[in-house]
């Protein structure tokens, strides 16, 4: 080697190692934000031991966060590509009521209650299309039409939710099969395991091994981080974008089944901030808001922090108003932390 | 040194509108040398780079590769021919390591099923990569941090790598050194060579004429659209290059 520099004395096989684990785990944003939902369990369980660390809450935990899980694995690869997606709720919300209307339209007298599983897998297959379909539009406007995905998904949010509220007058569809509703909503699986969390672990773990191990998860990545060297490098930008937005439609679609399986209703009011909350789970476990970083096992811990402080002031009789401040503070503190990363790195 | 002319382009033209970019422009690159291409601002540098990367279509005029007429209507044919090209702005990804940009668009699958889902092998694609960088002389300290964090030159490098790795024929590098500070470009430099003793030809574009003399082979001055001038290096001096660029010194032959 004709160099002089530093780097080059070191023999090859150093120079080319992986950093050791320890280096590699404190630079990795998701380390830290795993010992603060870690912090946070301790902090509980110290609290209140009787009552917070039982398996009782922890079913329940997982229960609650099952949805919100879902939908944020589909936020994770938007984000990734640099993209947001504000429609998610709103389309949840559109796949419930196109779900429940059709499983009513398939029963007499319009009432679901009784119906037998053939039913409720066309009231699944009529929610997933209905959210694959807003993702296509959405795909569509954002890849193709070249809209900001802000504004696209903004409008498409405020869509989809009128179309929703179109499709029943404006009130919620209440007469879910009781079939779904005991197994899927309530089920449970291998001594405990409700089936809601199972459906949406199951999910996520795909969504895990799609995004870190496959060409789809390094495309997205690559997307994200310079779409410009990307194209050159011949990926088809445009469609892998489209697919990005198929998917976390589809996602939508499947937690608006999930969701009206738990709560035997299309509970409309309960879903108005699910975009956001799947946002700010997904910027809090560590991906980036300007593209090509991010991790589901991040989105997990992202997703679990809002719910275990809520569950913890709930028990610690803390008013739970405080777990919004509080996640706002940790959300806030993410980004900046992420910005300060990049300011860095940028400077070199 | 050989005398195998790996990309022959004759008498390219090249309009826009009504401008003409290229008037009957003409260039050689020889396997296994590093032919500078060399003009003032507006001589038709990028454009004739541009038709011969697949970039943009020459208005008129053959280009011959390996001696055959060769139709590069996109720059994904040109690459599938072996040709590819560094760009100016370093098209990296920042946030993906060195193995992955290397790799970029072009990822190793793994074996049976798993492959077939589209599953990647990252320790292969990795294990090449860095066999790569040592031998185009590539020193990193680690391949698994995002490649935004290394220092310019590495990251060049890494960019130069990428291109020059997957070429099997020609090489373009459109300034590769310009935003590079003096420690980092003989780095970049270095790797040149080492691209051109694998026998590849590279073609550099440059501004920075001495770096011209130390690492071309030859010379090709390009002024008003038209090659005005051709060297070789070892029996040309910097006043000859100034000459043929501002136009007071015009090759009959060189057209």
């Amino acid at each position: 080697m004709s160099t002089a520099s530093p780097e080059v004395q070191s023999t090859p096989a150093e120079g080319f190692g992986k950093r050791p684990l320890g280096k590699r785990l404190v630079g990795a944003n998701t380390f830290w934000i795993a010992l603060v939902l870690l912090a946070l369990i301790v902090v509980f369980t110290a609290m209140a031991p009787n009552e917070f660390a039982t398996v009782f809450t922890f079913q329940t935990l997982l229960i609650e966060t099952s949805v919100l899980l879902v939908l944020s694995v589909g936020m994770t690869f938007v984000i990734i590509t640099s993209g947001i997606d504000l429609s998610v709720g709103s389309v949840l919300i559109f796949a419930g009521m196109v779900a429940g209307k059709t499983m009513e339209g398939l029963s007499p007298n319009g009432n679901a209650s009784t119906a037998g599983w053939g039913v409720i897998f066309a009231g699944l297959v009529a929610a997933v299309v209905a959210g694959t379909a807003w993702g296509l539009l959405n795909g569509f406007l954002i890849a193709v039409a070249k809209i900001p995905p802000l504004i696209v998904t903004l409008g498409t949010m405020g869509a989809a939710l009128g179309a929703a509220y179109l499709l029943n007058n404006g009130s919620d569809v209440r007469s879910v099969p009781r079939e779904l509703n005991t197994t899927l909503g309530y089920g449970t699986s291998f001594g405990g395991i409700p089936n809601l969390v199972l459906v949406a672990v199951v999910i996520t773990l795909v969504c895990a091994w799609l995004l870190h191990t496959t060409k789809f998860g390094r495309y997205t990545f690559a997307v994200g981080s310079n779409a410009e060297a990307a194209r050159r490098s011949g990926i088809r930008v445009t469609a892998h974008l489209l697919k990005i937005y198929v998917l976390t439609g589809f996602l939508a679609g499947v937690a608006g089944f999930m969701s009206l399986a738990y709560y035997a209703s299309t509970t409309i009011s309960a879903h108005t901030t699910d975009n956001l909350n799947a946002i700010a789970a997904t910027v809090m476990g560590g991906t980036s808001l300007f593209g090509g970083v991010g991790s589901i096992l991040g989105t997990v811990i992202g997703v679990f922090i809002p719910a275990v402080l809520k569950k913890g002031f709930n028990i610690t009789h803390v008013q739970d108003f405080w777990q919004m401040i509080a996640v706002g503070a940790v959300l806030i503190a993410a980004v900046w932390f992420d910005q300060r990363r990049r300011r860095q790195r940028n400077s070199r | 040194m050989s005398e195998a002319i790996l990309l022959d382009a004759q008498n390219l033209t090249k309009y826009y509108g009504s401008v003409e970019a290229l008037r009957g422009a003409s260039f050689q690159a020889r396997a296994g040398e590093v032919t500078a291409l060399i003009g003032d601002n507006g001589a038709g540098k990028s454009t004739l780079v541009k038709c011969l990367s697949g970039a943009e279509q020459p208005s008129s005029g053959t280009i011959l590769l390996d001696g055959e007429p060769a139709n590069l209507d996109s720059p994904t044919t040109a690459r599938r021919l072996g040709i590819e090209t560094v760009y100016q702005d370093l098209a990296v990804a920042p946030e993906l390591d060195p193995a992955a940009n290397l790799f970029l668009g072009r990822e190793l699958h793994r074996k049976g099923i798993l492959g077939k889902l589209g599953m990647l092998d990252k320790a292969e694609m990795r294990r090449r990569a860095v066999e790569e960088f040592q031998r185009l002389g590539v020193t990193l300290q680690s391949t698994d941090v995002p490649i935004g964090s290394l220092s310019g030159g590495q990251r060049q490098s890494v960019a130069v790598a990428r291109s020059v790795v997957w070429a099997s024929k020609v090489v373009f590098m459109d300034e590769p050194t310009a935003a590079l500070g003096v420690v980092q470009r003989e780095r970049v430099l270095d790797v040149i060579k080492k691209v051109r003793d694998r026998g590849i030809a590279v073609v550099l574009i440059s501004h920075n004429m001495p770096e011209v003399l130390s690492v071309a082979d030859r010379i090709e001055v390009l002024r008003l659209g038209k090659r005005v001038a051709r060297f070789k290096t070892e029996d040309t001096k910097l006043e000859d290059l100034v000459a043929a660029m501002t136009g007071a010194l015009v090759q009959e032959e060189a057209a």
